[in-house]
């Protein structure tokens, strides 16, 4: 083994030196005594560093606030922070509570170019919105939907528009028509005369999809630094990205599974990291980084995100008493029975309940001495 | 034949789970049961009773008949019951139906045809070894193909719908006709070996026929202990209970089938039987209603002992119990080391740590012997080479002296200097438990210094910890290299120093190392001898002496140092610190340095220097920072709060000024001028805007008491060195307590649209929302204390509830990662040595040895450039 520092200590170091503009021969000594400093800095093999990290993570947990909404200034997305956002991301949870995504923009649309233009048009508009009021002409047998002309104007819809999709959506059993400006009318179709018909169509009109991205359900253009940005609440990164005005490599959202889903296990092994730290960091607390590496590792060894829950990684370890110690330890034993499992008892908890030393950390090496 | 007292030292390599088979049972069986009775009149175990003695003896006087020992010597044996009729397993009752449905009523085989089955089986087998996670997915998959076959493939048998009915009971699903158990396990018995593997199930482990039980293990009497009352009427166990009622129906069943009694009375007790069988494995079934006691409290059967956090699981196995160890109430005592822990005298006399007796100590052990068990410092035990221990006591004590000779153990009470261990629940991380050398002390608590408060996370408002002591050479030894509290400086969660000034050593060592501080010489020499300093010499000999040079004279002579500090030194406009050889050049000394948790000075002594300078330091630090303010005297007066008349006015005006603000907001939203937001409502847009304009207000007024309050106020000190409190407190004290916040909006909701009766309905200004416009020393109206006790129990609650939460956090993650490891290679991997990283954290280095998470370069380069 050579002297091989990291490559970010390396750099740093390169950098460092440079600026302080050190001779051929200083520098090696220099980069001799960081060599020496960084292997006194090392882990030492059989260090339980899964444990360290779960404590370091586990401890600052207590003092985290269960708020879980959180206003910074004007007109802020509302975000899950604090120990339940943490808890969503190491369960692994599909379905996370605030899903967002930050949407960057290229060249000459991150300057402001029709940015509103932009942000509506990713914007998921249902019917719902659109409607001012709905009414049901039984002597027509006809539902006369009022549009609201100020929402129209701003999304840059128009009623023909609206007939078109409902058209389609409504699978032509209803004819739609409008006046033009406010008003669409959607009669029953030939096949079927029923009344309640239009009393279940009133309803589940509201719900229907016009435009945009579906997922996104709030927009909002703000400026971050020198450029403009789009915040979203509700998250749709695979529909996003095919956007031609998006940034498609800084364009990033909070949900963990789309970011795996689109761009693989690695990225959501980032993606785990950066969200855990930033809510540690929003808490202002001081959590080093590597702890949230090992755990996002341990979560995404398979290649598959799994949380940390009995259904996730928990239920893949091998040891019959290490699973059954945890949860459900009925289960684990009947199951195992049926197996004829067998515990070679070579991890922590396992030892523990036999008595015996665990083979981690100085329970590790053997010693030629014999001991009684 | 087992001796508890000579153990056999053995390893244990593996532990195979499976089932037991009838024969196994048999064999192990040292009893048949066949009497529910348990004690005859003299109160002797019945024999073929539940209690018999075969089954062990939990009695003192009485010899277990299977292997001659008694009472403690036994381990107990297990007798068996053989059951009238077959009963269902409750457990198994899933594999049962799979069972069933899976393969044909005729031949007995899987219902797969041959070249399936050879896949299938290859498939699981590969799983078994290489993807246990998926291998109950497969199983699963599986069966449920078989389950659509509806014609045997084997031998062409139309096959019926099996139906269960919760939670034993087997049905034809056609005809309703129920499956008994006999015939179900006359077809489980013909289904060969190979096709059980299909169902998961092992077939050398479980045979399909033994999940139907024909013979009933009993557990050994020593597994269900009675207990004798103070009356002197025994206590049977819950187990004892229930095997009784099983025995009891068993027999009836006997007695009833010889009888030749009409079938539905037998059927009757055949459930029964079943009923009593089920709750003896599982009191928790649904659709079972649980077996009682007489006083209606359910039975604690196998299951129950086995579940929850109670049972022997979490209970007993991950966790156990321990002796030599105390608990009482913890106190502060400044002028112990950091590593010290004070021990009350009555504890000292019951702790005790074996000292073998040599040619050596025999004499220097004999006088603790002789000072017997109550006299400090004494022994309490003397444990002969054989094992046997005898307890000393006032009487024996002269006896024991005479009786002790090398070979000898004496459990002699602990001492100054011993080695135990301090604990703290929660014990969230490593430094919950720390190795403090002990310190025999007057008084009944524990002491402890107080920079140590904070790995423990203790204060003294009646906190209690737990002391430890070692029993074996190998324990103190670990304890002392591993968990002292010189090695537990750094905390590996990010790399800092854990320990700190805290407090009156912080304000202490701020106020000291300010640049208006100067006291004669043999002052300096006092404050020094006070911090536990008896090398004067780095003093400057002159009549007045700095406080910087008071405090340079602790630091080692080629110290050198640049950080920055919390608070402003007098005339200074940065707030850089530097120590250059040892002396504190300029700067103060703040939290940001000295306490805990922040800044590199602390690191960076113990970098330089090593733990145990860096722990002696941190003490001298600690103690001149408090005594330098008990000499210089510190107390908070109401008066610190006082602001002037104009300062006063001003905070008035600024508040008007934001109240106005915020009518006309409301006005612009009554009116319609006041346009949405993008994304919100036009109510959601106008509560932001208040709230945004209500947080100004409270900042400005912060900023006006910062700027008016008196800056050499005591109170002031102890925002500023970090010590206590913030300058948001002082604001809420002097200016305005502001909004209070519940759920991050402002207070809403109430009966019939207000919060409180004294406002208009839906009214929206500040006042009816929460936001207090007194401070704490004007004293605020009757509505805001009720805003105020609101958000109180908010937070309460918050507590309340956060707990638990991130306690089941924390136990899941240390029970997904508790067995990952450094490899030799470097490698991070668990235990079936699957590679999590390739170098731990990406650079390999421990965070408990890096500096606040990093490598800094920078001194290296300053310090060959210095050469």
């Amino acid at each position: 083994m050579a002297n091989i520092l990291p490559k970010k200590i390396q750099e740093s170091m390169d950098k460092q030196m440079d600026a302080a503009k050190l001779s051929d021969s200083k520098r090696k000594k220099v980069s001799e005594r960081v060599f020496e400093k960084y292997f006194g800095m090392k882990v030492h093999p059989g260090e339980c560093v899964g444990i360290i990290s779960a404590e370091s993570i586990g401890e600052p947990g207590t003092q985290m606030t269960l708020n879980t909404f959180h206003f910074a200034g004007v007109a802020e997305m509302n975000v899950t922070v604090g120990l339940p956002r943490l808890i969503e991301i190491l369960d692994g949870r599909k379905e996370i509570s605030t899903p967002t995504m930050e949407i960057y923009l290229i060249a000459p649309y991150n300057s402001g170019k029709d940015i509103k233009k932009i942000a509506n048009e990713i914007k998921e508009v249902k019917m719902k919105e659109l409607i001012s009021e709905i009414s049901i002409n039984i002597a027509n047998s006809s539902l006369d939907v009022v549009l609201d002309a100020e929402t129209l104007a701003e999304l840059e819809i128009n009623a023909k528009y609206i007939v078109k999709v409902l058209e389609k959506r409504l699978h032509g059993s209803f004819k739609c028509d409008t006046d033009g400006e406010k008003v669409i009318t959607i009669k029953l179709g030939d096949k079927a005369k029923d009344l309640k018909q239009l009393y279940r169509l009133k309803e589940s009109l509201k719900a229907v999809y016009v435009r945009g991205v579906k997922g996104i359900s709030q927009v909002l253009p703000i400026k971050k630094g020198e450029e403009f940005i789009i915040v979203t609440a509700g998250s749709n990164l695979k529909m996003v990205l095919k956007k031609e005005y998006v940034d498609q490599v800084r364009t990033t959202t909070n949900d963990i599974f789309q970011i795996e889903e689109v761009f693989g296990i690695e990225a959501a092994r980032s993606a785990i990291i950066n969200e855990a730290y930033k809510v540690i960091q929003e808490q202002g607390l001081n959590v080093d980084i590597r702890h949230l590496m090992l755990v996002a590792d341990t979560m995404c060894v398979n290649g598959k995100v799994k949380g940390i829950t009995r259904y996730g990684i928990i239920r893949e370890k091998t040891s019959v008493l290490a699973r059954a110690s945890f949860e459900t330890p009925l289960r684990h034993i009947f199951n195992a029975a049926k197996q004829g499992e067998e515990d070679v008892l070579n991890s922590v908890v396992e030892n523990v309940m036999i008595n015996q030393p665990v083979p981690i950390g100085t329970g590790l090496p053997g010693l030629i001495t014999k001991v009684k | 034949m087992f001796n508890a007292s000579q153990p056999i030292y053995k390893k244990i390599s593996r532990i195979t789970f499976r089932t037991l088979s009838p024969q196994l049972i048999k064999g192990m069986s040292s009893a048949k049961i066949v009497t529910p009775e348990l004690y005859d009149k003299e109160g002797y175990p019945v024999d073929g009773g539940l209690m018999d003695v075969r089954l062990g003896v939990i009695d003192p006087g009485l010899r277990c008949s299977t292997c001659g020992s008694r009472l403690k010597e036994c381990p107990g044996h297990f007798g068996h019951i053989s059951l009238a009729r077959p009963v269902i397993h409750v457990k198994f009752v899933r594999s049962i139906h799979n069972l069933l449905r899976g393969t044909c009523s005729e031949c007995s085989r899987a219902m797969l045809d041959d070249k399936k089955k050879k896949d299938y089986l290859a498939v699981l087998i590969k799983y078994r070894k290489e993807k246990p996670d998926l291998y109950w997915d497969k199983v699963a998959e599986i069966i449920s193909e078989m389950n659509k076959v509806t014609k045997c493939p084997h031998c062409n048998a139309k096959q019926k719908l099996i139906s269960v009915e919760k939670p034993t009971t087997f049905l034809d699903k056609a005809s309703q006709v129920r499956v008994s158990p006999i015939e179900i396990r006359s077809r489980f018995e013909k289904i060969p070996d190979e096709d059980c593997e299909l169902f998961g199930l092992n077939p050398v482990s479980l045979r399909p026929e033994w999940m139907i039980l024909t013979i009933l293990p009993i557990p050994p009497v020593t597994a269900r202990p009675s207990i004798t009352l103070e009356s002197g009427e025994r206590s049977e166990d819950d187990l004892t209970h229930k095997l009784g009622d099983i025995v009891r129906i068993n027999q009836r069943l006997f007695e009833n089938i010889n009888a030749g009694a009409p079938e539905i009375i037998i059927e009757d007790l055949w459930d029964l039987l079943q009923y009593h069988i089920t709750t003896f494995f599982d009191n928790n079934i649904s659709q079972v209603p649980p077996a009682r006691h007489r006083s209606g409290q359910p039975l604690k059967t196998l299951s129950e002992r086995i579940k929850s956090k109670e049972g022997r699981m979490r209970r007993n196995l991950a966790g156990k119990r321990t002796n030599y160890c105390g608990r009482t109430v913890i106190s502060p005592d400044p002028m112990l080391e950091l590593y010290e822990v004070g021990v009350p005298t009555d504890m000292a006399t019951v702790l005790t740590v074996p000292e073998i007796v040599t040619t050596w100590n025999i004499e220097h052990l004999k006088k603790f012997v002789e000072r017997g068990p109550k006299d400090y410092p004494g022994a309490n035990y003397i444990i002969r080479p054989d094992g046997k221990k005898k307890k000393i006591t006032e009487e024996t004590k002269e006896q024991a002296v005479e009786e002790i000779e090398p070979g000898y153990i004496v459990e002699r009470h602990i001492m100054d200097g011993d080695i135990a261990l301090f604990n703290r629940q929660p014990s969230l991380h490593r430094m919950s438990m720390m190795c403090h050398r002990i310190k025999i002390l007057k008084g009944k608590t524990l002491r402890m210094n107080p920079a140590v408060c904070h790995p423990y996370n203790a204060d003294f408002d009646g906190d209690e910890m737990n002391l430890h002591i070692p029993q074996t050479e190998e324990a103190r030894s670990e304890a002392e290299l591993l968990l002292s509290v010189k090695n537990q400086l750094i905390s590996p969660r990010y790399g800092l120093c854990i320990i700190g000034c805290v407090q009156d050593a912080l304000a202490g060592n701020y106020l000291l190392t300010r640049k208006d501080t100067e006291m004669p010489y043999n002052e300096g020499i006092d404050l020094l001898f006070a911090a536990g300093l008896d090398d004067f010499s780095r003093l400057p000999h002159k009549a007045k002496v700095s406080g910087k040079e008071v405090f340079s004279a602790m630091l080692p002579d080629d110290f050198n140092f640049t950080g920055e500090s919390k608070a402003l030194d007098i005339d200074e406009k940065t707030k850089e610190v530097i120590i250059k050889n040892g002396k504190l050049i300029k700067g103060v000394l703040d939290s940001n340095n000295v306490g805990h948790g922040a800044g590199m000075m602390l690191r960076k002594l113990h970098e330089k220097y090593g733990e145990d300078k860096a722990i002696t330091l941190l003490g001298n630090i600690f103690k001149m920072g408090s005594q330098f303010l008990v000499k210089r005297g510190f107390t908070v007066a109401l008066s610190d709060m006082d602001l002037p008349a104009a300062a006063d006015k001003q905070i008035k005006d600024t508040l008007a000024q934001a109240e106005a603000d915020v009518d006309t907001l409301i006005k612009s939203y009554h009116s319609k001028e006041l346009r949405a937001l993008p994304g919100r409502s036009r109510l959601e847009t106008l509560e932001l805007k208040i709230m945004e304009r209500l947080n100004r207000a409270r900042d400005e007024t912060g900023k006006i008491v910062a700027e008016h309050a008196a800056k050499d106020s005591h109170t002031m000190i102890m925002a500023l060195s970090g010590a206590r409190g913030k300058l948001l407190n002082l604001a809420q004290i002097a200016g305005s307590v502001g909004q209070q916040a519940l759920r991050g909006k402002r207070i809403g909701g109430g009966y019939q649209g207000r919060t409180l009766s004294s406002f208009p309905r839906n009214s929206l200004t500040p006042m009816a929302r929460g936001f207090i416009k007194s401070s704490f020393a004007s004293g605020m109206r009757p509505d805001e204390f009720f805003f105020q006790a609101i958000t109180g129990r908010d937070s309460l609650m918050d507590t309340a509830l956060r707990t638990p939460k991130s306690g089941y956090l924390y136990r899941r993650l240390s029970n997904a990662m508790q067995d990952l490891k450094v490899e030799y290679d470097h490698t991070v991997r668990d235990v079936s040595k699957r590679i999590i990283q390739y170098n731990y954290g990406e650079d390999g280095i421990d965070v408990s040895k890096s500096e606040g998470g990093g490598l800094d370069i920078a001194p290296v380069i300053d310090e060959v450039l210095g050469e």
